[in-house]
């Protein structure tokens, strides 16, 4: 029993980490239809910004989780206004093939800096060590990981319920035409929703330095499962991004505690079921997909 | 327009036929080059030079050969019967079809008399088959399979720096006898890791140890959280990862995040690249099987230092290792009076070796395992550490004659 609280907890907490960055794609896809293949080079580049801030300017684990998002928001930004903005009218193959070719960029734009064995990460204080809940001792990170990422996911549900940004955005994504027909300058949104997207890797990034390797290739398998959660989420749908990442964190603990030759394909057959058995995905309408 | 076109045919006709006569003459085997094919040595260097183990050999290993012809033609001057020494080098991925393609063409287009280092294991077996193909010498540095000098064995490939079994046997023994007898092993399910799985079960069962579990994970992979607690399920005293480069740093974070107190973290193979990139705390205490340390005694600090001024890094066991077997390569061309590959095996072949990487080092005549000594290694303490790159103290030399398996009966020359 408490093996299995364990497991449930680290596959909380590593989906965590997948709910984050696919929330960013799936506000991206929303909102621009772009699919944005560089997502996992914005999630290593949030890592190696945290590991290298803490190393040249010594900037803590807690400050890190706040100025790296800032950074990748300028980032992706510019990426938006610099490349992605000039293929949004082509078909959507255009910018896949584009955003991944940045990211194969950026990856070897870090190999060339930082080599490929990885970067130092210091354990961040307070989040060392070990939590006594109930007789059961849980890695403090695991917990912290975990509820942050909720929060997160649930601050961004306010803004996009709540406020009028979210619901300008809200509009575009159901749909940007009839958005724009009643007054409302879609336009002025794709930049800043972009750099928000992107930020969200970036942050998950930053929650992944303490107890991932920090190298340039830590994105490349990421961002296989970040499609399997947003395919099985629904394109586009922020709710199904959050869920499916949350339900991929656990079939890969279950998988992993349970049948570990299986622990990987787990996440692909169940991404070939919801595909087989609701193309659009868990939250997604058909029109999206 | 039209009346061009036939001219161009004769003209293109023409210059392909004169490329190809000069290409015959200059790629042929030279009958005038008298000792030295070619009028000079070819040494290959086929490694990852843009991956994972780009580090931990990589383009800096092409310095450490180059330091070996220097230091070569310092000690032969105008006696020296290899006159000109060149190096081609190549990137393969990994992958073992594009080394085996590589291998090809660096053997036969660019004349290598010799292919270096070579990491994977599968793409190390691929480059020894075109190496008895071809009748030409590989030295492999990188690789970690035993089946070098077992299945795969075969009269022109050396296996120079380490392999499975000496890892296995001195972690595995080592830690056996300090008092940690039980084992769960978490490996990664590919050649490698299956390899070093057998090996270390094979020498903690030796040793007087049980492995309760050998756990297969996916390769690669960056979540271990879950296999971590499932291993230390059954309250092991040693929790062993075979999980090399990223994926091995991926591993002892989350190792360190479980909070087992109890259990020893042991660890099949560790560059020192690994313990710079993790930083030394994490890793503090781990014991560990090394080839060569930099660190370890003045004759090697020297090289180390040599090798730093020019790379501004540290040596790490294959940089030393693809230096000594450049080095003694080209030793034995010196001897034999020759290139030519048959003559050059003979000169190797049962030899007592050494230098700076080779200590008490012989190149077995039965499978072309070369021995030599190997060194129980402990992760030093943060405190301890008193200049960059000093992460390790030596605990045990395991002498050359104990560090390796005994000639593999699957080894037919």
């Amino acid at each position: 029993m408490s093996a299995f609280v364990q497991y449930t907890l680290q596959g909380l907490a590593a989906g965590g980490f997948y709910a984050l960055a696919a929330l960013g794609l799936a506000v991206i896809f929303g909102v621009l239809g772009v699919v944005n293949f560089s997502h996992g080079a914005c999630y290593m580049l949030g890592a190696v910004a945290a590991a290298v801030l803490l190393d040249v300017l010594h900037v803590h684990f807690w400050v890190a989780l706040v100025v790296v998002p800032m950074l990748l928001f300028l980032v992706g930004m510019a990426m938006e206004r610099l490349f992605v903005r000039w293929l949004l009218r082509l078909d959507p193959l255009y910018n896949f093939l584009l955003t991944f070719g940045l990211s194969l960029i950026l990856v070897d734009l870090v190999k060339r800096r930082y080599g490929v064995s990885g970067l130092p990460y210091e354990r961040p204080a307070g989040l060392d060590g070990q939590l006594q809940i109930g007789g059961l001792g849980l890695s403090t990170y695991q917990v912290f990981a975990c509820v942050f990422s909720f929060v997160i996911c649930g601050l961004v549900w306010l803004v996009l319920t709540k406020t009028r940004v979210g619901m300008i955005v809200r509009a575009s994504t159901e749909d940007a035409e009839r958005t724009r027909a009643l007054g409302i300058n879609v336009g002025r949104w794709i930049t800043p929703v972009f750099g928000f997207g992107i930020a969200l890797a970036g942050l998950a990034g930053v929650m992944a330095a303490p107890f991932r390797a920090v190298t340039a290739d830590m994105g490349s398998n990421f961002v296989i499962i970040l499609f399997a959660v947003v395919v099985i989420g629904g394109l586009g749908s922020i709710l199904g991004a959050v869920v499916a990442g949350f339900l991929v964190g656990l079939v890969e603990a279950y998988g992993q505690a349970y049948a570990p030759t299986f622990a990987q394909v787990a996440i692909f057959l169940l991404m070939a079921a919801v595909v087989l058995f609701r193309p659009a995905g868990l939250f997604g309408r058909e029109e999206t997909a | 327009m039209r009346s061009k076109k036939p001219v161009a045919a004769v003209a293109v006709a023409v210059c392909g036929s004169l490329a190809l006569a000069a290409c015959g003459a200059a790629g042929g085997p030279s009958a005038a080059g008298g000792k030295i094919s070619n009028d000079k040595v070819v040494l290959g260097l086929l490694n990852d030079q843009s991956g994972v183990y780009k580090d931990l050999s990589g383009p800096n290993s092409k310095v450490a050969i180059e330091m070996a012809i220097e230091d070569y033609k310092t000690k032969f001057g105008d006696k020296a019967v290899a006159k000109t020494i060149e190096i081609v080098s190549a990137d393969h991925q990994n992958k073992p079809d594009i080394a085996n393609t590589k291998a090809q063409e660096m053997y036969d287009r660019q004349n290598a008399d010799v292919i270096l280092d070579v990491p994977t294991s599968s793409a190390a077996l691929a480059v020894a088959n075109q190496a008895k193909a071809k009748k030409k010498l590989f030295i492999d540095v990188g690789a970690a399979t035993t089946a070098l000098t077992g299945k795969s064995c075969n009269k022109y490939t050396f296996h120079w720096a380490y392999d499975t079994h000496m890892l296995a046997n001195g972690t595995g023994a080592a830690t056996v006898r300090q008092g940690g007898k039980v084992w769960s092993i978490v490996y990664p399910d590919y050649a490698f890791g299956q390899d070093m799985n057998k090996s270390f079960t094979a020498a903690v069962e030796g040793a007087g140890g049980t492995v309760q579990q050998s756990i297969a994970t996916p390769f690669p992979n960056d979540n271990f959280a879950t296999f971590i607690t499932r291993a230390g399920s059954t309250n092991p005293k040693v929790i062993a990862t075979m999980a090399a480069g990223g994926d091995l740093i991926n591993f002892v974070k989350q190792f360190n995040q479980a909070g087992m107190k109890d259990t020893t973290l042991a660890v099949g193979l560790m560059f020192i690249t690994d313990i710079h990139s993790l930083g030394v705390d994490q890793f503090a205490g781990t014991t560990f099987t090394d080839a060569w340390y930099w660190n370890f005694d003045a004759k090697n600090r020297a090289w180390a230092d040599k090798f730093k001024a020019k790379t501004n890094t540290r040596p790490t066991f294959a940089h030393a290792a693809n230096y000594s077997a450049a080095l003694q390569y080209l030793e034995a061309v010196q001897r034999a009076g020759t290139d030519n590959a048959d003559a050059v095996v003979k000169e190797l072949e049962g030899k007592d070796l050494n230098d700076i990487f080779l200590r008490n080092g012989k190149v077995r005549a039965a499978d072309h395992r070369v021995l030599h000594d190997a060194y129980l290694a402990k992760v030093k303490a943060k405190g301890e550490v008193k200049q960059d790159w000093d992460y390790e103290k030596v605990l045990a030399t395991i002498p050359a004659d104990k560090a390796f398996g005994p000639v593999s009966v699957d080894c037919k020359m």
